[in-house]
C-alpha cells in the first residue's frame, strides 16, 4: 500500500484539503443543535422575537458556509481521487510494457486486464469516498458526545453508553456478514461457472442427453447460493431494527435524566432538547461509516491486487559482455536450453544450430517438442537458461532488445490484429512504411483478395480482427511482418489457417524476396518445411535431427514418422 | 449498466413471480406501513414529555414517565416488525431470484441451438448472473423503498398538519426546492456520466485488446507507441471523470443546503408562534416545535432517495427484461407427440433431398442424397471453415433440415425422440469438452452408473489409461474446467473413452488437425479404427489415409457440398478434390 501511496503525493495539498473542509461542514452542523437550543431558551423563554429572527438566520448562513465548505470538499476529493488513479493507471500500463513474455505467461492477460479496469475504478471510488467521508463520521460522532458533555456531564454519560453499544452493533454484523458475502460470491460463482460450462459443452450434453441431469445439478448448486443468501441476510436484517432500539432507548434514558436535571434547575428545556437532537444525528453518521467501511474494504483489497501487479519485477536485463559466436552465420544456437520455470523441466535443452544469412530454416516436430519455444529465443521473447544464442556474432542478451527485435519480422501463431485500418496495422512493421512497401507486402503475403474485399489499406479491422477469418489475418499479419523487410523472419506455425494452395504459393513468394531475409518456418505439417535448406526436427526439447529432407528421411526416425503420418500414400500414389 | 427502456410486459412478468409470494408481500407492506406510522408517533409523544420538562420545579413525572414507557413500548414494536419486514422482504427476494435463474437455465436445456449458437456464451451467462442480480437488488428492494419513502412522506405531512397546520404549509412549499435541486444536478450531471462512461469504454477496449496480445505489441515494439495513446485516452478519462464525480457529488451537500434552510423556517415559524400564543389555551408549546423539527429533517429524506429509487427501478426492470428475453425465447420444436423411441439401431442412414441454411439468403446444402449402409464409413473433406460441422448438426437433429429428410433404419428422424436419436451416435468433436470434476466423472458422463472396471477398460480401448495413472490421483483427479492442465491430445483421448464406454452404433468423429503431436495423433488414430470397425462412421477426416478408405468421400466447400464419391471416383472426375489432393503434395 506504500507505493501507491507514493502516487498521492502529487496531490497531497488536495487530500489534505478535502478532509479538512469536511471536518468544517461537521463542525458548522455541530453548532445547530445548539443554536435552537438557544431559540428555545432565550427566544422563548425570553419571548424576545429579534432574538428569534437573529438565530434563524443565523441557521442559515450556519447552512450557507456547510455548503460552501462542502462543495469545496467534494471538490478536493474529485479531484485527489481521479488525478491518483490517473497516474497509477497510467505507471501501471507502463509497468505492464516492461513485462517479459515469461512474465505475461505467469500473469495472463485476463488478471490484468481486471487490474487495469474494475480494480481501479474500485479504488477510485474507494478513495474518494474516504476524503470525504472517513474522518467526517467519526468525528460528528464525537463531537456530538463532546457538545452533549459540554451542556451537561450528566446526561451525556448516556452517549459514552450507547456509543460503544451501537458500535459493537454495527461492526459486530459487519465482522461476522463480510465474510459469509464471501461464501455468497463463492457460491455465486459455482452458478455461473455451471451456466458457463453449459453453454459450452451444449452438443456433447445434449448428445448424451443429459440435459434433466444438468438442470438438476444447476438447481443444487442454486439452491445452496439462496441458502446462503438467506442465511447473510438473516443476520444482516439484524442491524437497523437493533440499532434503533438503541439509540431510543439511549434517547428515553436521556429524557429521563434530563427531566430530573431541569426540575433540579441544573440544566434548561432548550438544553434536553439539544441532546436529543445530538442523539439523533449519531444513529445516521454511524449507518454512513459502517457502508463506507465496507466500500473501504473492497477498494484496499483491489488496491492490494493493482500493487502486487506494481511489485512483480520486470523485464530483462541486457548484458555487457558476452563470448562471441561465428559471425559468419546470421543466427547460431550454442548449446541453448530454456526452461519456463526455475522448478519446472527444460523446454528445450542443448540445442545447437548454425544458420546461414538467407537460408530457410525448417523447424518441424509434435506439440510441445519445443519448436516454438526454440524461434522465440531469436528475438529475446524469452531468454536461454543455458548455452547461449547468437546473431551476426553477437549474444542476442548483449543487443539493445528494440533494436535487436527490428531486424526481426514474427508472424505469431495467433494471428492477432488490432482496431484501426489496415494501414495502421501493417504499418506496425515499419511505421515509416509508404503505402507502396504496404501494398507490396500484402502482396507477398498473399494478401491482395482480403484488401480487396475490405476496402483496401483503409479496410476497417474491427476490434482482435473479429471482421475477418482465420487465414485473411494469418495473410495481413504476415505481411505486417513483411513490412519491415526483416533480416530475419519468423513464420512459427502461421500458416496453419491457410489452405494448402495458398500455403505454397506463400512459400514461392518468400523464396524470390530480393532482400533474402534468414527464415524459419515453424510448422507441424511436413509439406510445408520439407523444401527448406535445412529443417530442424524437435522431440521432446531436444534436436533430433538436422538437415535437409532426404538427408532426415535416411538418418533420422523421428522425421521419418512425421513424414509417414501425413503422406503414407506418397508412394502410393497413382 | 446504460439506461435502456425495459418492454411492457416485463413488469407483468416480475409480479407473476412475486405472486405465490402475495400474503408474504402484503404482511411486509402492512408491517412495514405500521412501522412508519409508530417511528413518525414517537417525535410526537417526546415532544408531549419535553412539554412537561418546562424548567426546575415545573417538571411533571407523571406525565413523563407514562410517556417514556409507552415510547419504549412502541420502540419494541417497531424494531421487531422492521426485522420482519427485512426478512420476509429477504426471503421473497432471494426465492423470486432462484426461481428465475432457474426457469431460465431449464430453458437453456430446450432453446435451439440455431439460437444459443448466435449469441455469444458470456452474454447469456451474464443474463442468468449479473442481470438477475441487479434485478433483484434494485427491482425489491426498490419496491420497498418506494412504498416506505411514500408512506413516510404522507405520514409526516399527516402529523405535521395536526400539530400545527400553518408551520406544515411551511415545510410542504420549501420542500419541493430541495427535490427541484436534485433534478437540475442530476439532469446535468447525467450527460457528464455519459461522457466518463463512454471514455471509459473506449479505454477498456483498448486495454482488452493490447494486453490479450501483448506479445505481438512487444514483438513489434510497439510499446512506446501503444502507452502513448493509452496515456491519451487515460488524460481523457480523467477530465471526463472529475466533472461526472465533481457535479454528482454535488446533490448532497446542495439539497443539505435545501434542508437547512427548511429547518431554519420552521424554527423561526414555530419559535414566533410558540411566543405569540403563549398563555393561551391553544399555545404552540416547545414539545410541539420539537417535534415538527424533527420532521422537517426527515420529511426530505424520502423525496431524494425516491429520485434514486425511480432509475434503479428502470434499470432493474431493463435487467429483468433482458433476462425475461432468454426466458421468453421460443424453444426447439418439441419431440412430436407420437414420437417413438429409435431402437435396435443397425446404422443404416437415409439422406433424401435435404436442403439447408443457416439464414434464408445463404442457401447451403442443397438437394443433398446420402444413403449410407450400415458399417459404412463417410468421410467429410474440404478446407478449415468449409461448414463440415453443418452437416453435423443435421445429423444430431441439432438443426432441423428446411426440406427433405434425413432417415435412420427407414424412420424419419424428426419422428423419433431426439434423445433416442441422439444416443445411436457416438460423437467425438476436435473441439473438446470436458467438464470441471474427476476423469471417472467425465468417461462416464453417457453412463453414470458404469462400473470402475467398465470405465477402466473403455479407457484402454481409448489409450488413455496409461496416461490418466500417471496424473497424481489416477481416475480421481479432478480436471478444471475445460480439461485445465491436460493436453490438448489428452483431452480427445478421454472424449473417446467417453464415447468407447457407450459405443453407440453410429458415430460422428472430428480427426485432429495440428495441435497434437504425432505419438498422441497416432493413438487417436487407432482408437478411431477399432471404434469404427463394423459401425457406421461420419468423420470428418484430414488424414488422406482415412480419406482414401472410406466407402464415401463429401468434399464440401464454403458450406456446400461440391462432390461426392470415391477417392478413386473423385481423382478420376478432376475436380475441387483432386486440386485438393494433389496441392497436399505438391511444393
Amino acid at each position: 500500500m506504500k507505493k501507491l501511496l507514493a502516487y498521492l503525493k502529487a496531490y497531497r495539498r488536495e487530500s489534505i484539503l478535502g478532509p479538512l473542509f469536511k471536518l468544517l461542514e461537521a463542525s458548522f452542523e455541530l453548532i445547530v443543535p445548539l443554536v435552537v437550543a438557544a431559540i428555545i431558551d432565550n427566544g422563548i423563554g425570553g419571548g424576545n422575537k429579534g432574538y428569534i429572527l437573529r438565530m434563524c438566520l443565523v441557521l442559515v448562513a450556519l447552512g450557507l458556509i456547510g455548503l460552501v465548505c462542502s462543495v469545496t470538499a467534494q471538490y478536493f476529493a474529485a479531484r485527489a481521487s481521479v488525478g491518483f488513479v490517473k497516474k497509477l493507471r497510467s505507471a501501471l500500463y507502463a509497468h505492464i510494457q516492461l513485462f517479459s513474455y515469461a512474465d505475461l505467461d505467469r500473469i495472463g492477460a485476463s488478471t490484468l486486464i481486471t487490474r487495469m479496469t474494475s480494480d481501479l475504478n474500485q479504488v477510485q471510488t474507494g478513495l474518494n469516498l474516504t476524503l470525504r467521508l472517513f474522518l467526517r463520521s467519526p468525528f460528528v460522532v464525537f463531537g456530538a458526545m463532546i457538545m452533549a458533555f459540554t451542556i451537561d456531564v450528566r446526561a451525556a454519560l448516556w452517549f459514552a453508553l450507547a456509543i460503544p453499544a451501537l458500535s459493537i452493533v454495527v461492526f459486530g454484523i459487519m465482522l461476522v456478514t463480510i465474510p459469509l458475502y464471501r461464501k455468497v460470491q463463492e457460491a455465486l460463482d459455482r452458478v455461473l461457472q455451471a451456466a458457463r460450462q453449459n453453454l459450452l459443452g451444449v452438443r456433447v450434453l445434449r448428445a448424451f442427453g443429459l440435459e434433466e441431469r444438468e438442470k438438476r445439478a444447476f438447481d443444487e448448486k442454486n439452491d445452496a447460493l439462496n441458502a446462503m443468501q438467506r442465511h447473510v441476510g438473516r443476520i444482516s436484517a439484524l442491524m437497523n431494527p437493533v440499532t434503533y432500539v438503541i439509540i431510543n432507548l439511549a434517547i428515553l434514558a436521556l429524557i429521563r435524566t434530563g427531566a430530573l436535571r431541569v426540575e433540579a434547575g441544573l440544566i434548561t428545556q432548550g438544553a434536553v432538547v439539544a441532546l436529543y437532537n445530538y442523539m439523533s444525528q449519531i444513529l445516521v453518521e454511524l449507518i454512513k461509516l459502517a457502508n463506507l467501511i465496507i466500500n473501504i474494504t473492497k477498494s484496499v483489497a483491489c488496491a492490494r491486487r493493482v500493487q502486487a501487479v506494481l511489485d512483480m519485477p520486470a523485464g530483462q536485463k541486457t548484458l555487457a559482455d558476452a563470448p562471441k559466436g561465428d559471425a559468419a552465420y546470421r543466427v547460431q544456437f550454442a548449446s541453448a536450453g530454456f526452461r519456463y520455470s526455475a522448478s519446472g523441466e527444460e523446454a528445450i535443452s542443448d540445442v545447437s544450430l548454425n544458420v546461414k544469412p538467407g537460408e530457410t530454416v525448417g523447424v518441424i516436430g509434435g506439440t510441445g517438442s519445443g519448436k516454438s519455444t526454440l524461434v522465440s529465443l531469436i528475438p529475446r521473447f524469452y531468454d536461454a537458461t543455458s548455452g547461449q544464442v547468437f546473431v551476426d556474432g553477437r549474444d542476442v542478451r548483449t543487443y539493445d532488445i528494440t533494436q535487436l527485435r527490428r531486424m526481426i519480422g514474427v508472424v505469431p501463431q495467433k494471428a492477432a490484429l488490432f482496431k484501426g485500418t489496415i494501414r495502421d496495422n501493417l504499418r506496425w512493421g515499419d511505421p515509416d512504411a509508404g503505402d507502396e512497401d504496404l501494398l507490396k507486402a500484402a502482396a507477398l503475403a498473399q494478401a491482395e483478395d482480403v484488401l480487396a474485399a475490405k476496402g483496401g489499406l483503409d479496410g476497417q479491422i474491427e476490434q482482435g480482427g473479429r471482421n475477418l477469418s482465420g487465414g485473411q489475418k494469418q495473410r495481413l499479419t504476415i505481411a505486417r511482418a513483411l513490412v519491415r523487410r526483416p533480416s530475419i523472419l519468423i513464420l512459427d506455425d502461421s500458416a496453419s489457417a491457410l489452405d494448402y494452395a495458398t500455403d505454397a504459393a506463400l512459400r514461392k513468394a518468400l523464396s524470390s524476396l530480393d532482400y533474402r531475409p534468414t527464415v524459419f518456418v515453424v510448422s507441424q505439417r511436413a509439406s510445408s518445411v520439407m523444401h527448406a535448406d535445412q529443417i530442424a526436427v524437435m522431440d521432446n526439447g531436444r534436436l533430433a535431427g538436422v538437415g535437409t529432407h532426404d538427408e532426415l528421411m535416411k538418418t533420422c526416425g523421428v522425421y521419418r514418422e512425421i513424414y509417414a503420418t501425413q503422406f503414407r500414400q506418397e508412394d502410393e500414389k497413382p | 449498466m446504460s439506461k435502456q427502456k425495459a418492454p411492457k410486459g416485463t413488469l407483468r412478468q416480475v409480479l407473476s413471480y412475486i405472486r405465490p409470494y402475495r400474503a408474504l408481500v402484503a404482511l411486509s407492506v402492512a408491517l412495514s406501513a405500521l412501522c412508519v406510522a409508530l417511528t413518525l408517533y414517537v417525535p410526537v409523544l417526546l415532544g408531549r414529555a419535553i412539554d412537561h420538562i418546562a424548567g426546575p420545579e415545573q417538571v411533571d413525572f407523571g406525565v413523563i414517565l407514562p410517556i417514556l414507557s409507552k415510547v419504549a413500548l412502541m420502540v419494541g414494536v417497531t424494531a421487531l416488525a422492521q426485522w420482519l419486514v427485512n426478512t420476509v422482504n429477504n426471503r421473497v427476494t432471494y426465492q423470486v431470484v432462484r426461481e428465475v435463474r432457474s426457469h431460465a437455465f431449464a430453458r437453456l436445456q430446450v432453446l435451439p441451438l440455431s439460437y444459443l449458437d448466435s449469441q455469444p456464451a458470456g452474454d447469456i451467462v451474464s443474463r442468468l448472473i449479473a442481470d438477475v442480480d441487479q434485478f433483484s437488488d434494485g427491482l425489491l428492494m426498490g419496491f420497498t423503498q418506494l412504498f416506505t419513502g411514500a408512506v413516510t412522506i404522507l405520514g409526516t405531512l399527516g402529523f405535521m398538519l395536526s400539530i400545527r397546520p400553518g408551520i406544515a404549509l411551511v415545510v410542504v412549499v420549501l420542500t419541493p426546492l430541495s427535490f427541484v435541486v436534485a433534478r437540475f444536478i442530476a439532469s446535468r450531471s447525467y450527460s457528464h456520466f455519459r461522457r466518463q462512461s463512454d471514455v471509459r469504454g473506449e479505454q477498456t477496449a483498448f486495454i482488452d485488446e493490447m494486453l490479450t496480445n501483448q506479445k505481438v505489441v512487444k514483438a513489434f515494439g510497439q510499446e512506446q507507441e501503444t502507452m502513448k495513446r493509452f496515456d491519451e485516452i487515460n488524460g481523457r478519462l480523467e477530465k471526463s471523470s472529475l466533472r461526472a464525480i465533481f457535479f454528482s457529488s454535488l446533490t448532497n451537500p446542495c439539497t443539505r443546503f435545501v434542508n437547512n434552510v427548511v429547518y431554519a423556517a420552521v424554527a423561526l415559524a414555530g419559535a414566533l408562534l410558540c411566543v405569540s400564543t403563549a398563555g393561551e389555551p391553544e399555545a404552540f408549546t416547545v414539545g410541539s416545535l420539537s417535534a415538527l423539527l424533527a420532521y422537517a429533517n426527515q420529511y426530505t429524506k424520502p423525496f431524494n432517495e425516491i429520485s434514486g429509487v425511480v432509475t434503479e427501478l428502470q434499470n432493474a426492470l431493463a435487467c429483468a427484461a433482458r433476462v425475461f428475453r432468454l426466458i421468453g425465447q421460443e424453444a426447439e420444436t418439441p419431440d412430436a407427440p407420437d414420437a417413438r423411441t429409435l431402437s435396435d439401431v443397425q446404422g443404416r442412414v437415409d439422406i433424401e433431398n435435404v436442403f439447408f441454411s443457416y439464414t434464408p439468403e445463404r442457401p447451403l446444402i442443397e438437394g443433398f442424397d446420402l444413403n449410407v449402409k450400415p458399417g459404412q464409413h463417410v468421410a467429410i473433406v474440404g478446407p478449415t471453415g468449409c461448414g463440415k460441422t453443418t452437416l453435423i448438426n443435421l445429423l444430431m437433429r441439432f438443426y432441423d433440415v428446411n426440406a427433405g429428410s434425413i432417415s435412420v433404419e427407414g424412420t424419419d428422424i424428426r419422428s423419433v425422440t431426439r434423445k433416442s436419436l441422439r444416443a445411436g451416435y457416438g460423437m467425438v468433436l476436435q473441439d473438446t469438452w470436458l467438464r470441471a470434476g474427476t476423469i471417472r466423472e467425465n468417461v462416464a458422463m453417457g453412463r453414470p452408473d458404469a462400473s470402475d472396471e467398465e470405465i477402466r477398460s473403455a479407457c484402454e480401448r481409448a489409450y488413455a489409461h496409461s496416461f490418466i495413472m500417471r496424473l497424481p490421483r489416477g481416475y480421481d483427479t479432478v480436471i478444471g474446467e475445460d480439461g485445465g492442465a491436460l493436453s490438448q491430445g489428452q483431452k480427445q483421448l478421454l472424449c473417446i473413452a467417453r464415447v468407447m464406454l457407450c459405443l453407440p452404433p453410429m458415430l460422428i468423429l472430428d480427426e485432429a488437425t495440428s495441435s497434437i503431436d504425432t505419438r498422441t495423433e497416432m493413438r487417436i488414430q487407432q482408437a478411431f479404427l477399432s471404434m469404427m470397425e463394423g459401425r457406421t462412421a461420419f468423420i470428418v477426416a484430414h488424414r488422406l489415409s482415412t480419406i482414401r478408405e472410406a466407402d464415401v468421400i463429401l468434399v464440401m466447400k464454403s458450406g456446400h457440398i461440391v462432390e461426392q464419391g470415391s477417392h478413386a471416383e473423385l481423382l478420376a472426375r478432376n475436380g475441387f478434390y483432386a486440386q485438393l489432393y494433389n496441392s497436399q503434395l505438391a511444393g
